[in-house]
């Protein structure tokens, strides 16, 4: 009897949350628009969330670039085919590599720190006492961090990506010695801008979206006492790490469904 | 806290470097700016046999890209497969009896269409058909080919050697 009691408040449990979360959501977008008057807040954000976030994508997207040119050219160069090089570390990079690494890199990043943030504000009751000046803090603390997470997201993955392509030209071209012309002709030729380039800037931003959503709504939604803190950023990051790779499977069949 | 301007300055050039990547990805890493078939006009073809010849597949003239296929649909009646043709609006003067065949680039690459002029005074215009088709060959149906005409003629083989 005991058993059951626990696995249906459990279940009761995460559907409420779901469901307080979804809630929560719509309260942050239905309070948007208001910034349109105060964007300073949302570019603060930018520089919090994104700025920050530029160095560790930057010098990842690099690696997982040069990684990519000397995996891709040892294992094609045996079916004589090293010049797809760039075509290879393009596609990998643009439709996967890109915005995945990047929304994790961004969960443990960005996204923990937003949920400390919030989560702190809550437990020293600076949120309450915004309430009590009859300032709303969903949107002048929630809804800014939000926005600022969906705007950083698709210009990180892109970055990543651009720098990626790089890393690998720097490998492939510089170090193993593929033709430069033929790297990059090849890449031109199969990567398709709707096709590839869109898709991965799509997948970027629902990543952006989901990301930053389950930040701000772990902070919202903590126990407000030091440990409550700590485990709502520990959440952040399983919960939102999860979410990206289960939803790219998802996108990812969508997308390539219709060919 | 940072002030404002020192804020409003990263962001910026946070976001220029941001959208100056989407625009490497697109134009360089991409094919953005060779995808637009202009002001093209279609045409359609009847091939026995398509091959792997699919939509967007390049169409060129003396290996030259002047279009790409804009649908492949096959054709009840006859059992052929219908493929439209969007060919670029600058290559107007294409005789009517251009013929188009379906070849291979390399030995395992992609499938396009190559037109041959021919020497009509018309020129194709929207909607008209290609009359002179040549499909794709398909390589098991070639090896079988290959395969049935040593089987037959083992001794004929033999004497030319």
């Amino acid at each position: 009897m005991k058993m059951f009691q626990v696995t249906g408040a459990a279940v009761l449990n995460t559907i409420e949350r779901l469901g307080r979360a979804a809630l929560f959501l719509y309260e942050i977008l239905g309070n948007s628009w208001t910034l349109v008057r105060r964007f300073y807040l949302v570019i603060q954000q930018v520089f919090a969330v994104g700025v920050f976030t530029l160095p560790i994508v930057l010098v990842s997207g690099l690696f997982v670039g040069m990684v990519l040119g000397l995996q891709g050219y040892n294992t094609l160069v045996k079916f004589g085919s090293a010049q797809s090089l760039g075509l290879l570390v393009a596609l990998s990079l643009l439709r996967e590599l890109g915005p995945v690494v990047t929304a994790l890199l961004f969960a443990g990043r960005a996204g923990s720190a937003l949920t400390a943030e919030i989560g702190l504000m809550k437990a020293t009751e600076q949120l309450a006492g915004m309430e009590m000046m009859a300032v709303n803090p969903v949107m002048r603390v929630i809804a800014p961090r939000f926005l600022a997470g969906v705007i950083s997201m698709p210009l990180l993955a892109a970055m990543f990506s651009a720098i990626g392509v790089l890393g690998g030209n720097l490998v492939g071209v510089g170090l193993l010695g593929v033709d430069s012309g033929a790297f990059w002709s090849q890449m031109q030729d199969g990567v398709d801008f709707r096709e590839d380039v869109m898709n991965g800037v799509i997948k970027s931003v629902v990543f952006g979206v989901v990301v930053t959503w389950i930040a701000v709504f772990e902070g919202y939604d903590a126990v407000p006492n030091s440990e409550g803190v700590s485990r709502a950023t520990n959440h952040t990051v399983v919960y939102s790490s999860l979410a990206v790779l289960g939803l790219d499977f998802i996108m990812t069949a969508l997308m390539l469904g219709d060919v | 806290m940072t002030n404002r301007k020192t804020v409003e300055v990263w962001v910026g050039i946070f976001v220029a470097a941001g959208v100056f990547a989407l625009g490497v990805l697109a134009f360089r890493v991409g094919n953005l700016t060779t995808t637009d078939v202009e002001n093209g006009y279609r045409v359609e073809a009847r091939f026995e046999n398509v091959g792997s010849l699919k939509v967007r597949s390049a169409i060129t003239l003396a290996g030259v890209r002047v279009g790409r296929v804009a649908a492949i649909r096959s054709d009840p009646d006859t059992y052929q497969a219908v493929v439209v043709l969007n060919i670029d609006g600058r290559y107007k003067n294409l005789p009517t009896d251009t013929s188009a065949s379906i070849l291979t680039s390399g030995l395992l690459g992609e499938q396009y269409i190559e037109l041959e002029p021919g020497g009509a005074e018309e020129y194709l215009k929207e909607g008209s058909r290609i009359k002179l088709t040549q499909s794709a060959m398909v390589l098991e149906k070639l090896v079988g080919r290959l395969l049935t005409t040593f089987i037959d003629k083992p001794a004929d083989n033999g004497k030319k050697k």
